[in-house]
């Protein structure tokens, strides 16, 4: 299913940045509260989440470092509102370094008139949807691929990620923002690219969760552009002195200002939100559906992969990105490209007008030297 | 803008910046204007800087004694003396080990050490002996200034010495063996002690209590409380306004809307007694003041811009006829401020400008971020819009990199503010400033500064009882 993603509901306030770094809050006017978020940590673990298994029984595994995960209350009920997330079972105690998760999202038992809840690994549900991208590998067996790519498919599929912690001042920009109070999310640019963005559903809920920003991972990209621009370029816009020449007209000037900013962060941020993406629906939940989303692979273009809770008249309720780097946006196109010819190499040749060793090279390159028979690679001139 | 920097910067750390940072660039600072306005330098002691940088401009001056022009050495002589005689001890101190840590020790330093530690009056000499006394020691060492008496004694034979006729000496050495003789010492002395003895807390509290000076009875309300049951009396009226302000502050919010009223009637009757000594009125004057989350400070400065903002409030209200008061998140009751959201500066300037002031005053960190950079472009318009209304911007806050008060635009005056109660002071500085901008004028202003520093009344400015004659900053 292919949409747009959309800020519904919501609005951009005033950016403030800070060395590289420019956060942009999103407000929401009249929060429902029937649906919260709430942080579960987990520390300093290693993460072996099960995908569509318990965790170590045979099946397909994902293993990433996940330091937290998200809690998610609703009610259905319009009158009903949620009193705050509560975590019973705060998992604390002992150091473990390996921790088991069953699947991406798992309902979780409530009280009988307790908000229903369940648990999702935030982020790391749409990474391995991106992971799992042609997971299965060849349906044909074209006399290119290895066993390996027969046997396992892309088995072992990984991707490079940066935490937070690491871009070069974000944890200062983070540190030294004023949350606005009607703030439920924030645009995070590393100069000036969008390098994720973030949503919740109520005020009160992004208060505490605006550190969780540190903890999640990002493009390995921005981690060099914040070392490469550690100031960001000037954009300002500014009162026009001449035609002011009462307060009501300043008044009507710092809307105007407010309005240039607005225009100027969804300039910057269309990227994300003026592009097609594939919706894959995950759980409905009573109003509320979550979605993870693959935007259309394109060289040119930035590409965020990502996930949402949509209410049923399509306000956004929450939503987390991750920006993709070159490499990665490389790889899921090629794999595009040969999963929709059949896995046929000569077919994608055909359609690209490129020899096919040049192909081969460019799958090489790109780092799928393990589906290739290792002869065929080895016959390839460096 | 150096004496700008002086007045607001502490080496602390700061919301956007960290400790080092600070004191490296105020560093830097001081020893440019050292360098070449030596002169300007040393003056600059005499017009309210803050200790921390007094402290500093003493250290430097004598650490570099050598430079000093033959003409200037009496005069710079003297502001020195003055400056450390009129420093709280523990900051006094503090500049005597730094001098000592430094190796500065040329013959004028040691005359001057000698002066401050001995010539004081024998029970506040006595006192700080006791209360300093490895400080106190050291310095007197460094500067090869001989023990007096029974300071010898006390120094250099320690226990040996079987008794002393100096009862505070006398009570120090008892001490260590009766627990009695510990509630005749100052309370930090005493607390050392009490521990040895294992004297129960609430008992030695409430004996105590008679020693404590004034920040260590509001240091230690909530100690009280919980040993004794009852808080100690404070004598709020003469605690300065900032730093009840941030007692105020530092309580948590279902307490201060508990004691909303006694709070704010303490805090009053602090800034009542405050503006009736500068004796300064305002006619019609607005205040916009951030409260924004960045107004929190840091770990080392807790609320501190916070604080100086709602004492500059509660000070304007005493002191003006006509008041309004503007948050950039309104609020019900000014006693239950807190820190809060992004900073929207322009619109509370608008609502201000509204009012038609004479005076309007921003107390803000000078980041303004909803929108971006609009603040500072709306107080430059403010003339126009609002013809006779002067407009000045204090900062509580300053800025390592820009080595002054981080200014929301550069037409507008911004000084830098250590102390709510300071405002009238650098309302007058400020309109001084911009009327006046010969130098010629700055060098008789500062003369006129310079000759009342010198001529006022020795000691710290509110002479106190001898026993709690250090009235420290809070460290």
């Amino acid at each position: 299913m292919t949409s747009k993603l959309s800020l519904t509901g919501l609005r951009i306030g005033s950016p403030q940045s800070m060395g590289a770094v420019r956060l942009v809050p999103i407000l929401r006017d009249d929060p429902p509260g029937d649906l919260r978020i709430g942080l579960r940590s987990y520390g300093e673990s290693l993460g072996i989440v099960g995908v569509d298994t318990r965790p170590l029984e045979r099946g397909t595994h994902y293993v990433s470092y996940v330091p937290h995960a998200f809690v998610v209350s609703y009610t259905d009920g319009e009158t009903s509102a949620a009193l705050g997330t509560r975590l019973g079972d705060e998992e604390r105690g002992g150091k473990s370094f390996i921790r088991l998760h069953h699947r991406m999202v798992k309902s979780e038992l409530a009280d009988d008139d307790g908000p229903r809840r369940f648990r999702l690994l935030p982020l790391h549900l749409a990474m391995e949807g991106f992971l799992a991208l042609h997971f299965r590998g060849p349906d044909v067996l074209w006399s290119e691929y290895s066993e390996h790519a027969h046997r396992f498919g892309l088995s072992p599929r990984m991707e490079r990620s940066v935490r937070g912690t690491w871009i070069r001042g974000l944890e200062q920009a983070v540190a030294t923002f004023e949350i606005h109070p009607r703030q439920v999310g924030v645009l995070c640019f590393v100069a000036e690219t969008l390098a994720s963005a973030f949503v919740v559903s109520h005020p009160d809920d992004y208060r505490k969760l605006h550190t969780s920003l540190l903890e999640d991972f990002y493009g390995h990209l921005l981690y060099q552009y914040a070392l490469f621009h550690p100031e960001l370029p000037r954009a300002e816009s500014r009162v026009d002195v001449d035609v002011v020449a009462t307060l009501a007209d300043l008044e009507r000037e710092v809307e105007r200002v407010r309005g240039d900013w607005v225009s100027y962060v969804s300039l910057m941020a269309s990227g994300l939100f003026d592009r097609p993406i594939t919706v894959e629906r995950v759980r409905t939940s009573g109003p509320f559906v979550l979605e993870r989303f693959l935007p259309s692979f394109d060289l040119d273009e930035e590409c965020h992969i990502g996930e949402r809770i949509v209410r049923k008249d399509g306000t956004l309720e929450y939503l987390k990105t991750f920006r993709l780097s070159q490499a990665q946006i490389r790889r899921a196109y090629l794999l595009e490209l040969i999963a929709k010819a059949d896995w046929n190499l000569d077919t994608v040749c055909e359609r690209l007008a490129s020899s096919k060793e040049e192909f081969l090279k460019r799958l090489v390159n790109a780092g799928f030297e393990y589906l290739l028979k290792p002869h065929i690679v080895r016959g390839l001139s460096r | 803008m150096f004496v700008n920097a002086c007045f607001a910067c502490t080496g602390q750390r700061e919301f956007y910046s960290d400790g080092t940072g600070q004191a490296v660039s105020i560093g830097f600072l001081h020893q440019y204007v050292l360098g070449n306005y030596r002169r300007l330098y040393a003056r600059v002691l005499a017009c309210g800087v803050n200790h921390f940088n007094q402290g500093l401009i003493v250290t430097n001056l004598l650490a570099s004694g050598r430079d000093v022009r033959p003409e200037d050495r009496a005069e710079e002589n003297a502001l020195v003396t003055r400056a450390l005689a009129s420093l709280p001890a523990n900051r006094a101190m503090r500049v005597l080990l730094e001098l000592r840590r430094r190796r500065v020790s040329n013959r004028r330093t040691r005359a001057i050490v000698r002066k401050y530690l001995m010539d004081a009056p024998p029970e506040v000499r006595d006192f700080r002996a006791v209360k300093y006394r490895r400080a106190f020691r050291a310095a007197a060492i460094h500067a090869h200034v001989p023990f007096e008496g029974e300071l010898a004694g006390l120094f250099l034979r320690g226990f040996c010495e079987r008794k002393f006729s100096t009862p505070l000496f006398e009570a120090f050495r008892r001490a260590h063996y009766a627990e009695s003789a510990i509630y005749e010492l100052p309370y930090s002395i005493a607390e050392g002690l009490a521990a040895k003895h294992g004297v129960r807390r609430e008992v030695f509290l409430e004996r105590i209590a008679p020693r404590l000076t004034r920040n260590e009875r509001l240091r230690l309300q909530d100690a009280s409380l919980e040993a004794l049951g009852e808080s100690f009396d404070v004598d709020w009226e003469r605690l300065p306004p900032t730093r009840l302000a941030s007692y105020v502050l530092s309580r948590p919010l279902d307490e201060r809307r508990r004691r909303a009223d006694e709070l704010r009637d303490a805090l009053d009757r602090a800034v009542a007694r405050s503006v009736r000594r500068t004796g300064v009125r305002f006619g019609r004057v607005a205040c916009v003041l951030d409260r924004s989350f960045s107004s929190a400070g840091s770990r080392e400065k807790r609320n501190r811009p916070l604080a100086v903002a709602l004492a500059v409030s509660r000070w304007m209200r005493a002191a003006a006829a006509e008041y309004t008061a503007f948050w950039t998140e309104p609020v019900d009751d000014e006693i239950l401020v807190t820190p809060y959201g992004a900073t929207n500066l322009v619109r509370p300037i608008i609502d201000a400008l509204r009012t038609e002031p004479e005076l309007l005053v921003v107390v803000s960190d000078g980041y303004d971020n909803d929108p971006p950079t609009v603040a500072g472009q709306a107080l430059e318009l403010a003339p126009r819009l609002c013809p006779g209304c002067f407009v000045l911007h204090v900062n509580p806050v300053y800025d390592a990199d820009g080595f002054a008060p981080r200014s929301l635009s550069p037409d507008v005056p911004t000084l830098g503010i250590r102390d709510g109660e300071d405002i009238a002071t650098l309302v007058a500085f400020a309109r001084f400033a911009r009327g006046a901008a010969s130098l010629a004028e700055l060098e008789a202003h500062l003369d006129a500064r310079v000759r009342a520093f010198l001529g006022g009344p020795a000691g710290p400015e509110e002479p106190a009882p001898a026993k709690t004659a250090d009235v420290g900053e809070a460290r």
